[in-house]
């Protein structure tokens, strides 16, 4: 994998000399490779990752297995798109799995955002057959970061 | 009552405890401490040793094992050195696995010094050499490396410090606390000298495997070399695996038969759990030792970039897992510096005192830990060099 691409997943707020420094490259030449990897859109944006259980208690995470009927011309893609557009959801992928064929991950205020958002916005689209909601209760690590506190450290000094 | 003071032999109560122990100890009453202090790795032992750990628990029968290490391992570990470095040694009569290279050392000088012997010790160095130096009759000489020579060994270095009752060198490459590693060209004139004495070399190569940009140079691929030379490695460092205790000597044959028997009265045998393991450290783990050799080194490349920064003027370490910043500039003594670094910023980091009188001036830091450690310990530092600097005004 890319080496700026891998320490940024780990911390994006990395200043360009850091960078360059772990690199062993310049910081112009970190900030020169940063822009490219933006402008080819292999880096499409940056986020923050937030532990909800801190920030805002009564948030809820829900994944969606969505069975849907592909339709002709372009398979999966216009309902994928369709739901996407809504704020609520977080992602959408396609799965190999027989069970289903999109995931949706969903965030909403309260529990009944929720199921509100999934019987009356997702259900109702056409070419969605069937719908199954599974809350999320706890996240333990997301994006490669531990949510919870690392444990600690009982190294020796050797 | 007991009066414990004559109990105890003199030879042991003169012996100094660890100094890396020192601020840990306090560290590790203090909260939100960042520490810098750790000499071993932060990877968990790779999975398919651990595998391969539980596979002999439930499976074999777990016993003593031969003295000098379970066969498959003494006869990989002999593979092992003659792939890395075209030097063969006998699996049967020329190798020892013991508790970790700590315990090689130990044998290696208790099976070769008589009272008054001397050893040339390299400075510096980790803490261990000259109390067991000490602990087995002989009188370490300590042998400062320079930061002009990028604290590698020279000739000049120990060259005036030879007398008739020297014994041995011992060469601690990649070192610990320095990073610094002796290439083919360092270690050439220096075995050109010792070929025309009887000195011994401990090479001790336990961060063998951690080197940055080129593979490294054991003095045992020198013409005459091997028949001085005692050849201590481990798995600790390069297999993340400190808990295991596992390490092992090689050397020429009658040096061998004789430690055996220290290491058979005094240890019986390594750890059978562990050594059965080891096996597929060394055969079945390069690509896992690749990646954390390659996370060393993003780490090491910031510190090094960091500490430049900060005017804490520090030399490129090639090896090991540690960097070695100066800090004469801000006036303090290491043990002044690290003590005010740990109280009124909360990082612990060892005084490079501790290593010998000549790494006093530097600290160890160890970049055993993540990067988004690594970069919160910088940030502080950075605080407190500010705070000095005001200090002065």
């Amino acid at each position: 994998m890319n080496d700026i691409i891998k320490i940024l997943q780990q911390n994006a707020r990395i200043s360009n000399t850091a960078l360059g420094e772990m690199l062993g490259i310049s910081a112009e030449e970190a900030a020169a490779q940063i822009d490219q990897l933006e402008k080819s859109g292999v880096i499409k944006g940056y986020s923050v990752i937030v532990d909800d259980d801190l920030y805002d208690k009564s948030t809820v995470y829900a994944t969606i297995e969505l069975k849907v009927t592909p339709q002709r011309d372009c398979g999966f893609d216009d309902i994928a798109k369709t739901i996407m557009m809504y704020d609520e959801v977080e992602s959408v992928s396609l799965m190999s799995s027989g069970a289903y064929d999109l995931a949706v991950e969903v965030k909403g205020n309260n529990l009944k955002d929720v199921a509100f958002f999934v019987s009356e916005r997702l259900a109702t689209i056409d070419g969605i057959l069937s719908t199954s909601t599974h809350f999320i209760l706890k996240k333990y690590k997301e994006k490669g970061i531990f949510i919870d506190d690392e444990e600690p450290d009982e190294r020796g000094l050797g | 009552m007991i009066d414990y003071d004559k109990v105890l032999s003199d030879k042991i109560k003169s012996i100094k405890p660890s100094g890396i122990r020192k601020f840990f100890d306090i560290a590790g009453t203090m909260e939100d401490v960042i520490s810098l202090g750790v000499g071993e790795p932060d990877f968990n032992t790779p999975w398919a040793i651990r595998k391969s750990a539980i596979q002999v628990l439930e499976r074999k029968h777990i016993i003593y094992g031969p003295n000098k290490g379970i066969a498959p391992l003494r006869n990989t570990i002999s593979v092992h050195i003659e792939k890395k470095h075209g030097v063969k040694y006998d699996p049967d009569k020329e190798v020892i696995v013991t508790v970790g290279g700590s315990e090689a050392i130990d044998l290696t000088v208790r099976g070769l010094l008589d009272p008054g012997d001397e050893v040339l010790v390299v400075e510096p160095c980790f803490v261990c050499y000259a109390p067991l130096v000490e602990l087995a009759g002989g009188v370490p000489v300590s042998v400062p490396t320079r930061i002009e020579n990028n604290f590698k060994l020279t000739l000049e270095d120990f060259k005036d410090k030879i007398t008739d009752r020297t014994k041995l060198l011992i060469l601690p490459f990649p070192n610990n606390p320095t990073g610094a590693v002796m290439t083919r060209e360092d270690l050439e004139p220096i075995a050109d000298f010792l070929r025309d004495t009887d000195i011994m070399v401990l090479t001790d190569e336990i961060y063998s495997e951690l080197t940055y940009g080129r593979k490294h140079f054991s003095i045992i691929e020198l013409e005459g070399m091997r028949e001085r030379t005692i050849y201590v490695n481990g798995f600790s460092k390069a297999y993340a695996m400190t808990g295991w205790r596992l390490g092992y000597v090689t050397a020429p044959e009658p040096i061998i038969t004789q430690i055996s028997k220290i290491h058979q009265y005094g240890i019986m045998c390594s750890p059978f759990i562990s050594q059965n393991a080891a096996v597929e450290a060394l055969t079945a783990c390069d690509a896992e030792v690749a990646k954390m050799v390659d996370e060393y080194n993003t780490r090491r490349r910031y510190l090094v970039g960091e500490f430049n920064r900060l005017g804490l003027t520090c030399f490129n370490p090639e090896g090991a897992f540690y960097v070695f910043p100066c800090i004469k500039s801000t006036g303090l003594t290491s043990e002044e510096f690290c003590e005010r670094l740990l109280f009124e910023e909360r990082v612990a980091a060892v005084p490079g005192s501790a290593f010998g009188d000549s790494g006093e001036g530097y600290m160890r830091i160890s970049y055993a830990y993540s990067l988004k450690h690594l970069m919160e310990a910088i940030r502080r530092i950075e605080k407190f060099l500010k705070k000095l600097e005001n200090e002065k005004k």
